[in-house]
């Protein structure tokens, strides 16, 4: 089971590629200029995140390199074990319907600690990419047509996102065999 | 809320430092940190750029069209206020569509078109309706078939298995979507009981 995950892991970012390029010329894309023209948006959104990247880094080794950061994995330890989740990414599950900016980083700082494929590099990549900023969303989609009273939207939100983390530590543990059916 | 967050971040280290003698770590760290974070953000941008230019590809190929016809009744099913030809359902489901194929920031500019259609059908201006909180669900939940984004920044840190996170985002996104749409369902039946009774 899990060696068939990795072969598919490991063929499928150049299938993806593949797919996508032949996809596109049967379709008549000019694909070189297309490709282009998406890839030069990278700058931009690299650029934008700097600030974001710079605040939250700042913070986060702060909190890292006092103790902090150990003092609360211990506190947190008894609840968070009951849960299953790993009190490493407790403030990254805090921080992710707050700011997708903000849970990205600290994704990033989990990866340089403990890698990509870790298992904790693993929970914090499926915690950021299987929830989205529901403040921000809800900001900015109420904000634009003017709709002051959210109803039970922001409770909803935010109710999924902690099902998000679960649902997050679950799915890691599935593929990494921790589960068995 | 985020101002909260940050600051307790650096009260909560700083305090701890006096207590652990850690402070000149701390010092160390807020440089360190600051030159780490531009350091990352450079870093990102081949990883980024590159996706995009694949994603851009996509959907000029007209991934977004072939996916909302596909998702059509599903769309009618969470959104059974909405009249089926309503332009409002076509903005609905490219939304949905781009939020699949995990093209965030096509995603955005495809939701608003949606909330400013579900606004024409909205009865009172300032309250969001049922569909517009349906709406705000599924896309807070965000299934999500290819994060872009992580494959990303896995590439970036040398991950062996970049595209390992698309198994388990999909099964983790999907249950979150599926709690979502339920709690939207929960909520508004009670709402409508208590505005019943009011």
């Amino acid at each position: 089971m899990q060696q068939a995950i990795s072969a598919i892991s490991e063929w499928m970012l150049p299938l993806l590629v593949g797919v996508i390029l032949l996809h596109g010329i049967v379709k008549r894309v000019p694909i070189y200029s297309a490709f282009v023209d998406g890839a030069k948006g990278g700058f931009g959104t690299a650029v934008r995140l700097i600030p974001h990247l710079i605040a939250m880094v700042v913070a986060v080794s702060v909190f890292r390199a006092s103790g902090a950061m150990d003092l609360l994995v211990k506190c947190l330890h008894p609840v968070l074990n009951w849960l299953h989740i790993p009190a490493e990414v407790a403030p990254m599950g805090i921080l992710r319907p707050i700011s997708g900016q903000g849970s990205l980083a600290m994704m990033i700082d989990i990866f340089q600690k403990h890698g990509p494929d870790s298992w904790l590099g693993m929970l914090a990549s499926t915690m950021q990419a299987s929830s989205d900023t529901t403040l921000y969303i809800l900001t900015v989609y109420f904000g634009s047509v003017g709709i002051s009273r959210f109803r039970y939207a922001l409770k909803v939100g935010l109710l999924s996102d902690f099902i998000s983390v679960l649902a997050s530590v679950f799915a890691v543990s599935l593929f990494s065999g921790m589960i068995h059916f | 809320m985020i101002d909260f967050i940050w600051l307790t971040l650096f009260l909560s280290g700083i305090v701890t430092a006096m207590f652990t003698g850690q402070m000149s770590h701390v010092a160390n760290a807020i440089l360190k940190g600051a030159e780490s974070g531009v350091q990352l953000s450079i870093g990102l941008i081949s990883a980024i750029a590159l996706w995009l230019g694949l994603m851009k590809i996509a959907e000029q190929a007209g991934a977004v069209g072939w996916l909302s016809a596909r998702l059509r009744p599903v769309a009618r099913f969470l959104f059974p206020s909405v009249p089926p030809d309503h332009p409002a359902m076509g903005a609905i489901l490219a939304n949905m569509s781009a939020n699949l194929l995990g093209i965030g920031n096509a995603a955005t500019p495809l939701g608003l078109q949606a909330m400013r259609e579900l606004q024409t059908l909205n009865p009172d201006k300032e309250t969001a309706s049922d569909a517009m909180c349906t709406l705000l669900a599924v896309n807070t939940a965000s299934i999500t078939l290819i994060p872009t984004t992580v494959i990303a920044m896995r590439m970036q840190y040398h991950s062996a298995h970049p595209t390992a996170v698309v198994g388990t985002t999909l099964i983790a996104s999907a249950i979150g979507t599926v709690a979502a749409i339920a709690l939207d369902r929960m909520y508004r039946a009670v709402d409508r009981r208590r505005r019943g009774r009011a």
